[in-house]
C-alpha cells in the first residue's frame, strides 16, 4: 500500500470519529499555538532591539579608555585618561577605517529664553560624528573643523531638545546658555528615535569636543571618553587594526593588558539580545511541555482505538494487509492528527501573536523557521507517540483478532 | 494433476502450559478446483482450525500444504498475506464489516492491498461485486442500516471483489434466520457454478446434504469424505 492510499485511509477513519479526533488534537493545538506565540513575541523583541541598535550607525566600533573588565562593558567609559584625539586621528588613517569621531561626555544645565533643561546626553565631538553615526540634519548645519580647532561656542541640538527649548519656533541661530556660556545653535539633527537602552537619542546637545573639554570641563588635557569608529566593511579587521595601532601608540608590551577596550556593534547586539533569546528559549520550553502532554493524549487515544478496532485489524490482515500496512495505517492516523493539530496551532498562535502585538504594543515576528520547526515538531510528536500503539496493532495475530469480542 | 488444495498429514498443536491441544491431527485432504465442500462436525472438533490452515491464516505445525502445487507452510507472513489477498475470499459468521462505513467501501477493502488500482477502478469492481450479490441499491448504506442477510451478502461481495479461486465460509449463516440462510447458501452455489471453489462450514445437515461433497470431522480428524 502506498503512502497516499494510507493517508486517505487514515483520514477516512479519523473523520468517522470527529469529536474524538477533535479532542485528541486539542493538546497539540494548544502546545503548537503557545510555542508559536511565545517565539513570535521573543523574536519580535529581539528584532526591535536589533533595529534600535542599527540606529547607532553602520559597522560601528567603539574604543573606550581603561582596561577591559571581565564583567561586560559600560558606556560611561573608564577613569583612565589614556585615549586621546590624536589616537583618533591616527586611527582614521587605518586601511579598514572609514571615519573616526572622538566623543567627550558631560552633563550640564541649559538655559534658553525662560526654559531650563538638562538633556539626557551632552557630547563633544567632531564633524565626522554625523558620518559615523549615519545621522542627518533636519535644519541648519553642523559645526566644522575650524570650530573644533578654535573651540568655538557653537552647538547642534537633537530634535527633542530643540522642540523643548524652542517650542513653535526654529532653534537655528538662537543662543542657548550652557553653564552660563552662550552657545550659538547651528542646526537641528533629524529624529533618530529610542536607543536599544531605552534612551531618547534625540534629547542631545552636540558641541566641538575641544569646547566641551576646555570651556565646560575646564580641562587642559586632550583625552577623550570614547572614539566612535566606523569600519569600511570588515568590523573584525578594523577592530584588529585598531588594537594593534593603539597598543603600539600606547607602548604596551607583548603580553601586557591593553589600556583600552574595543567593542563592536555585533558584540553589543549579542549582549543585548542574549537576555531576550534566553527568555524566548525558556518560554518555548515551557510551551513545549504542553506538546508532550498533547502527544501522550494522542498515544492514549490511539491505544484505545487499536483495542476497539481489533476486529478491523484482524479483517484487514485476513484480506491481505501486511503487518507493515497496519503499522503504517495507525502511524499515519496519529501523525495526521498531530499535523492537522499543528497546522491549526500555527494559525491560532499567529493570530494570538497578532492580537498581542496589537493590544500590548509588543512587536512580534513569526519567522518561517519557527513555522517550520513547529511543523516538524508536530510531525515528530505524532510519529513518536503513535508508534507504540501502531506497533501493537501490527503485532496482532489475525486469528485472535478476528475472534475478539 | 495435483488438486487445488492438498493437505498431507497436517497437524496443529497448541502448547498450553503442561497440556498439548491438538485441534488437527494427521489430516490429509484434497480439494479440486470448482468443488463445493461442506465441513461438518461438533463444536470444538477443529473445523475453524482447518479453515484457517486452508485459508493461509494459520500455519500447520506438522505436515505439508500444497496450494495449487506450491508449498505454503513455509511461506513468510507477508507472502501468506499476499496468498490470502489473491487466492481466497473469506466469509465469517459475524460478517466483520467495518461499522459506520458504506457497503461499497467495505467491499473495496481487499483491493487496497497488493495492487495499485486507481480509486475509480476499485470503485467499479466493488460496484460489480455488490451487483453480483444483488445489492446495487444499497451501496451507500452502512452495516447498521442493513439486515443480517444483507450484511452477509456485502461480506460475500467483499470476498468476491478480488476474483478469488476459493471462497472459505465458516458458518456464514450461523447468525441468520432460515430465509436468509437459504439466500446465502443459494448465492454460494451460484458462485460455485461460476467456477469458484467453495468450502463451507455448517451445522445444518440439510445444507451439508446439498453440497457436492461432505467432510465430517471429529476431534481433529477427518472421519468422512477425505
Ligand atoms: N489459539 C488456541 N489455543 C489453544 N487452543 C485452541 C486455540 N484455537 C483453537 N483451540 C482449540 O482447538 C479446538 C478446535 O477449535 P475450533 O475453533 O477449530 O473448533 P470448531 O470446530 O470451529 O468449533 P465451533 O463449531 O464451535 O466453531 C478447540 O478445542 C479449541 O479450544
Ligand atoms: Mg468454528
Amino acid at each position: 500500500m502506498n503512502l497516499l492510499k494510507t493517508l486517505h485511509l487514515a483520514l477516512r477513519s479519523l473523520l468517522r470519529n470527529k469529536v474524538r479526533t477533535g479532542l485528541t488534537m486539542l493538546g497539540i493545538v494548544i502546545g503548537i499555538s503557545s510555542v508559536i506565540a511565545m517565539v513570535a513575541m521573543g523574536q519580535g523583541a529581539s528584532m526591535m532591539i536589533q533595529d534600535q541598535l542599527s540606529t547607532m550607525g553602520r559597522n560601528i566600533v567603539m574604543v573606550f579608555p581603561g582596561a577591559a573588565s571581565s564583567g561586560g562593558f559600560s558606556f560611561g567609559g573608564g577613569s583612565s585618561t589614556t585615549l586621546t584625539s590624536e589616537d583618533g586621528a591616527a586611527a582614521a588613517g587605518l586601511g579598514s577605517v572609514r571615519a573616526v569621531a572622538p566623543v567627550v561626555r558631560t552633563r550640564a544645565q541649559i538655559i534658553a529664553g525662560g526654559q531650563n533643561w538638562v538633556p539626557q546626553s551632552m557630547m563633544g565631538t567632531s564633524p565626522e560624528f554625523l558620518d559615523v553615526r549615519d545621522w542627518a540634519m533636519d535644519e541648519g548645519g553642523f559645526f566644522t573643523e575650524t570650530d573644533v580647532a578654535s573651540s568655538a561656542k557653537v552647538c547642534v541640538l537633537g530634535r527633542t531638545t530643540a522642540d523643548t527649548l524652542f517650542p513653535g519656533e526654529t532653534a537655528v541661530q538662537q543662543t542657548i546658555r550652557i553653564k552660563n556660556f552662550p552657545f550659538r545653535v547651528l542646526g537641528v539633527l533629524a529624529r533618530k528615535g529610542t536607543s536599544a537602552m531605552g534612551q531618547d537619542q534625540d534629547d542631545v546637545v552636540l558641541a566641538p569636543w575641544t569646547t566641551v573639554k576646555k570651556t565646560l570641563q575646564g580641562s587642559a588635557f586632550s583625552n577623550v571618553d570614547q572614539l566612535l569608529v566606523s569600519a569600511k566593511s570588515d568590523v573584525e579587521a578594523a577592530s584588529a587594526e585598531l588594537t594593534s595601532l593603539l597598543r603600539q601608540r600606547h607602548r604596551i608590551r607583548e603580553g601586557d593588558d591593553s589600556d583600552f577596550r574595543i567593542l563592536t556593534m555585533d558584540e553589543m547586539a549579542s549582549t543585548v539580545t542574549q537576555t531576550s533569546r534566553v527568555m524566548t528559549l525558556l518560554l518555548a520550553m515551557i510551551a513545549s511541555i504542553s506538546l508532550v502532554v498533547g502527544g501522550i493524549g494522542i498515544m492514549n487515544i490511539m491505544l484505545v482505538s487499536v483495542v476497539e478496532r481489533t476486529r478491523e485489524i484482524g479483517l484487514r490482515m485476513a484480506v491481505g494487509a501486511r503487518r507493515r500496512d497496519i503499522l503504517m495505517q495507525f502511524l499515519m492516523e496519529a501523525t495526521a492528527i498531530s499535523v492537522a493539530a499543528g497546522v491549526i496551532g500555527m494559525v491560532l498562535g499567529s493570530a494570538a501573536a497578532w492580537v498581542i502585538s496589537g493590544t500590548l504594543k509588543w512587536p512580534t515576528l513569526i519567522s518561517p523557521a519557527s513555522i517550520g520547526i513547529a511543523f516538524a515538531f508536530s510531525c515528530a510528536v505524532g510519529i513518536f507517540f503513535g508508534f507504540y500503539p501502531a506497533l501493537r496493532a501490527s503485532r496482532m495475530d489475525p486469528i485472535e483478532a478476528l475472534r475478539y469480542e | 494433476m495435483t488438486a487445488q488444495i492438498s493437505l498431507r498429514n497436517v497437524g496443529k498443536i497448541y502448547h498450553l502450559g503442561e497440556v498439548d491441544i491438538r485441534p488437527l491431527q494427521d489430516v490429509s485432504l484434497d480439494i479440486g478446483a470448482g468443488e463445493f465442500v461442506a465441513i461438518m462436525g461438533a463444536s470444538g472438533s477443529g473445523k475453524t482450525t482447518l479453515m484457517n490452515v486452508i485459508g493461509c491464516m494459520d500455519r500447520p505445525t506438522e505436515g505439508r500444504y500444497l496450494l495449487e502445487g506450491t508449498e505454503v507452510s513455509t511461506l513468510s507472513g507477508d507472502e501468506l498475506a499476499r496468498v490470502r489477498n489473491r487466492k481466497f475470499g473469506f466469509v465469517f459468521q459475524s460478517f466483520n464489516l467495518l461499522a459506520r462505513t458504506a457497503a461499497l467501501e467495505n467491499v473495496e477493502l481487499p483491493l487496497l492491498y497488493w495492487n495499485d488500482l486507481p480509486g475509480r477502478e476499485r470503485r467499479k469492481r466493488a460496484e460489480a461485486a455488490l451487483a453480483r450479490v444483488g445489492l446495487s441499491d444499497r451501496m451507500g448504506h452502512h452495516p447498521s442500516q442493513l439486515s443480517g442477510g444483507q450484511q452477509q451478502r456485502v461480506a460475500i461481495a467483499r470476498a468476491l471483489v478480488n476474483e478469488p479461486a476459493i471462497v472459505l465460509a465458516d458458518e456464514p449463516t450461523g447468525n441468520l434466520d432460515s430465509a436468509s440462510e437459504r439466500e446465502i447458501v443459494a448465492l454460494l452455489h451460484e458462485l460455485n457454478a461460476a467456477g469458484i471453489t467453495v468450502v463451507l462450514v455448517t451445522h445444518n445437515p440439510e445444507i451439508g446434504a446439498h453440497a457436492k461433497r461432505l467432510i465430517r470431522i471429529r476431534d481433529g480428524r477427518i472421519v468422512e469424505g477425505a
